[in-house]
């Protein structure tokens, strides 16, 4: 894409194309002669991995799309059929949904980079533009796609994000419709949002093609800001740069990996596990976090339309940064003041992400209006101020300069880093006093679970158990509609044979037909029969229940969870604590008690539950000791019971637990290795260019 | 990509009978996707809706204007925070009213916005009363 080029395929079938389409020419002097800096550091290959995660959200997009059903009634369902039944339907999930925040975290590296270094300055100013586009079209697909599995933060979020249109004045109503496709989210809704999140990402690439483009006209900008003069500024780009961004590549993927094996719920919410409903509002709607610090600015302005303006402009103002910063040096190297806001703006931006996450109430609407008021007078007053104040340290005069002079010295420059961390610890330690004192102290006790850690089994007795008591208690009241019976034979699962899934199965009644005569009637199960619900319908369950419907279990313990909090959340990034849900269930189970404590009033009906949000819980204590008979010795206690069929609702929820981790370490291991080898491979590469 | 005609006809009018809704209670139903929220009010929550000043309310509107006159116990408002469209929660909040879980905006028992980000009170729908205990939505 830089002019002419005087490649000549050897081989005459080549050549032939070539004379007519000069396509090998193209992709030669693009991405094998194109000259690029050689100064560039590793901040540089994200380019390289955003085009990666863009194919492979394509690639794993198109087949999902093949099991997915875009009906209001079937998505939910469908999205689980892709989990449990599909061929490593699991896998494709997973890698689709960690991917989009792989795909945001590896934009918003990619995009802090350019602001660092100031690459958005002359020539590259279109090039940076491009590059907002892609960044807008990637939030529309990102909210599109989160819509799709038409769980309850799917549901809730459409809502609240489409509405943000009807601010507009006059027109905004009908913009809302014409989103809807109706008088509120619903199908038509779930419909046209297929249709655009399969649509957006080929203009994505559309758009990353003209970026590129526009990047190989102006040239790569690098990290000392100066342009390229003579030969020895550059290395061509195959196969320094190929390398080099394989390299980055692989040690991404391992980060990428780590999500989709071992905390694939981590950036989920819960709540996206119940299926959507619309009479009823979470009680706390968030978005997928890499909308999070956006969304803390729309909250934080207490009038709507303002509100939806700052929010809109807080990404729109990235188009005139080139005419908003005016300083000759680009990068930041060189602008000692100015690294010392960049690294504050990173902070303000982490924190307005914080805030985002939390309920908009007392200090959090505070600290998100001075942060708001920091994040747009980075660029509307910090950023034109410096660049008429600040003296920059001087630039070296060539890149080759540059590289011989970093051999020598080593600067440290760490006050800022300081900064940031005595800022945001601060803000932090003040927003966990205050989070403490609001939530009291009923979190669920932590448990010692089989199949946490990255090795975790499912115990087959406690999964036998655990059918049993469900089959004995819970089933009274609590579907199982995602789990069929022949699930219980699969591998992974309770360990039975076929012959004892089917003789399970036929225990059952299961409502078929109609018949020849055109009557419906029962029959015995069969092994590819799903567990048959309690009740006939909604309506019936709440009708039986004194109002509260008895949610079905399949999922259960993904769609309960409780709050981590701060710093706890990031620990459990390490450890793969992903053990909420569990937790949380068999807390509920063993915390009723007859003895309501003082200042707490339960209604008639409703009995109290230590660790049920609100305490006052509609199902009466379900387990008692000895209710349940087990043949194989183990303590016939309230505990174990609880203990036991949490291990089971766990495997339904997550059938295929034991195939992720067993895959992932075998990803783990040959990801590793490659990542040795394509360093190696670097190293040897550049040798002679450092 | 308007509505289609099918989705236009579903969002016929519909009809609902009040006799079950005890005083102090409400339901719920939902008419084109959206749930209107019908309270039986009480005596006190009628008083107080009419007590306020109204032009001290953010979107001054008199609760003699958001219901019927001889049906004043009943009040008929879309289960929509002006907001961003959640669902507030029927006797919650401040001002015996409605409170929206979403963003902190509360209502009063005539579903005006007493405080929080929503711009506007809760919009009354088009209704009509067939009988004493029997209304018609839309
Ligand atoms: S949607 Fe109700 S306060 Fe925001």
């Amino acid at each position: 894409m830089s002019g002419p080029s005087d490649f000549q395929p050897s081989n005459p079938a080549l050549q032939w194309l070539e004379r007519r389409l000069p396509i090998l020419g193209l992709m030669h002097s693009s991405f094998v002669v194109y000259p690029t800096p050689r100064n560039l550091n590793y901040w540089w290959t994200f380019g390289a991995i955003l085009s990666f995660m863009l194919g492979m959200q394509i690639l794993t997009g198109v087949i999902l799309a093949m099991h997915y059903t875009p009906h209001a009634d079937l998505a939910f369902k469908s999205v689980e059929l892709i989990v449990r039944d599909v061929n490593y339907g699991w896998l494709l999930r997973n890698m689709h949904a960690c991917g989009a925040s792989m795909f945001f975290f590896a934009v918003y590296v990619h995009m802090l980079r350019g602001l660092y270094y100031g690459s958005y300055k002359e020539p590259r100013e279109v090039l940076w533009i491009l590059g907002v586009i892609i960044y807008l079209l990637m939030m529309a697909t990102g909210f599109m796609g989160y819509v799709l599995p038409w769980g309850q933060m799917s549901f809730w979020g459409a809502t609240v994000i489409t509405n943000l249109f009807s601010a507009i004045p006059y027109v905004g109503e009908s913009i809302v419709t014409l989103l809807w496709g109706g008088y509120s989210v619903g199908n038509p809704t779930l419909n046209r949002f297929f249709s655009l999140h399969y649509l957006l990402p080929f203009l994505i690439a559309g758009v990353v093609v003209l970026h590129v483009w526009a990047l190989h006209v102006a040239g790569q900008n690098n990290p000392d800001g100066v342009e390229p003069k003579t030969e020895k500024d550059t290395v061509p780009f195959t196969p320094h740069a190929t390398i080099k961004d394989m390299f980055g590549v692989a040690c991404f993927m391992l980060l990428y990996a780590w999500f989709i094996f071992y905390m694939p719920n981590y950036l989920g919410d819960a709540d996206n596990y119940i299926p959507a409903n619309p009479g009823v509002t979470p009680p706390h709607i968030v978005p997928e976090w890499y909308y999070l610090p956006f969304y803390a600015i729309l909250r934080s302005i207490p009038n709507k339309l303002a509100g939806v303006i700052a929010m809109f402009s807080a990404i729109i103002i990235l188009c005139f940064l080139p005419w908003l910063d005016a300083a000759k040096t680009k990068s930041s190297k060189y602008r000692p003041l100015a690294k010392q806001f960049f690294w504050i703006f990173v902070a303000v931006c982490i924190l307005l992400g914080y805030l985002g996450a939390q309920p908009p109430e007392g200090i959090y609407v505070i600290a998100g209006r001075v942060l708001t008021v920091c994040y747009f007078a980075y660029f509307l007053i910090v950023l034109p101020l410096l660049s008429r104040i600040e003296t920059p340290r001087p630039v070296p005069n060539s890149i080759s300069d540059a590289v011989l002079a970093k051999t020598g010295s080593r600067s440290t420059p760490m006050v800022s880093t300081a900064i940031v961390l005595a800022l945001a610890g601060s803000l932090f330690a003040g927003s966990i006093d205050s989070a403490k004192a609001s939530e009291g102290s009923d979190k669920p006790p932590g448990n010692k679970w089989s199949f946490s850690g990255p090795f975790g089994k499912y115990d087959r007795g406690a999964l036998q158990r655990g059918l049993k008591v469900y089959k004995e208690v819970c089933a009274n009241c609590h579907g199982l509609s995602y789990v069929a019976f022949r699930n219980l034979a699969e591998p992974g699962g309770p360990g039975y044979s076929v012959a004892q899934a089917a003789a399970f199965a036929s225990d059952y009644k299961v409502k078929d037909g109609p018949n020849d005569a055109g009557d419906m009637f029962e029959r015995p199960g069969r092994p590819a029969d799903y567990f048959p619900s309690p009740f006939p319908n909604e309506q019936a369950a709440r009708a039986a229940n004194g109002g509260a419907a008895p949610p079905d279990l399949s999922l259960i313990t993904k769609a309960r969870s409780y709050g981590r909090g701060f710093p706890w959340f990031i620990f459990d990034f390490f450890t793969q604590y992903q053990e909420q849900g569990p937790d949380y269930v068999a807390a509920v189970l063993q915390g009723f008690d007859d003895h309501v404590p003082e200042g707490v009033t339960i209604p008639e009906g409703s009995y109290y539950n230590k660790y049920f949000p609100g305490h006052a819980i509609k199902m009466p204590k379900p387990l008692s000791d000895g209710q349940v008979t087990y043949d194989d010795g183990s303590p016939t206690t309230v505990a174990q019971y609880a203990k036991d069929v949490t291990t089971f609702l766990m495997w339904t929820a997550e059938p295929h637990m034991e195939a992720r981790k067993r895959l992932g370490f075998q990803v783990f291991v040959f990801l590793i290795i490659f990542a040795f080898l394509m360093y190696f491979t670097k190293k040897k590469v550049w040798a002679d260019s450092h | 990509m308007n509505p289609d005609a099918s989705t236009i006809a579903a969002g016929a009018p519909i009809e609902v009978d009040l006799s079950p809704v005890a005083e102090g209670q409400d339901i719920k139903v939902f008419w084109r996707g959206k749930p209107i929220y019908i309270s039986h009010r009480t005596k006190k929550q009628i008083d107080e809706a009419r007590a306020v000043n109204v032009a001290s309310l953010p979107d001054p509107q008199s609760d003699e204007a958001r219901v019927k006159s001889g049906h004043e116990q009943w009040l008929v408002v879309i289960g929509i925070c002006t907001h961003l469209g959640c669902i507030p929660i029927a006797h919650e909040g401040n001002y015996d009213g409605f409170f929206c879980p979403c963003h902190g905006s509360q209502y009063d028992s005539s579903g005006r916005i007493r405080q929080g980000p929503a711009p506007a009170n809760l919009p009354v729908p088009p209704y009509t009363f067939v009988s004493d205990t029997k209304i018609q939505i839309g």
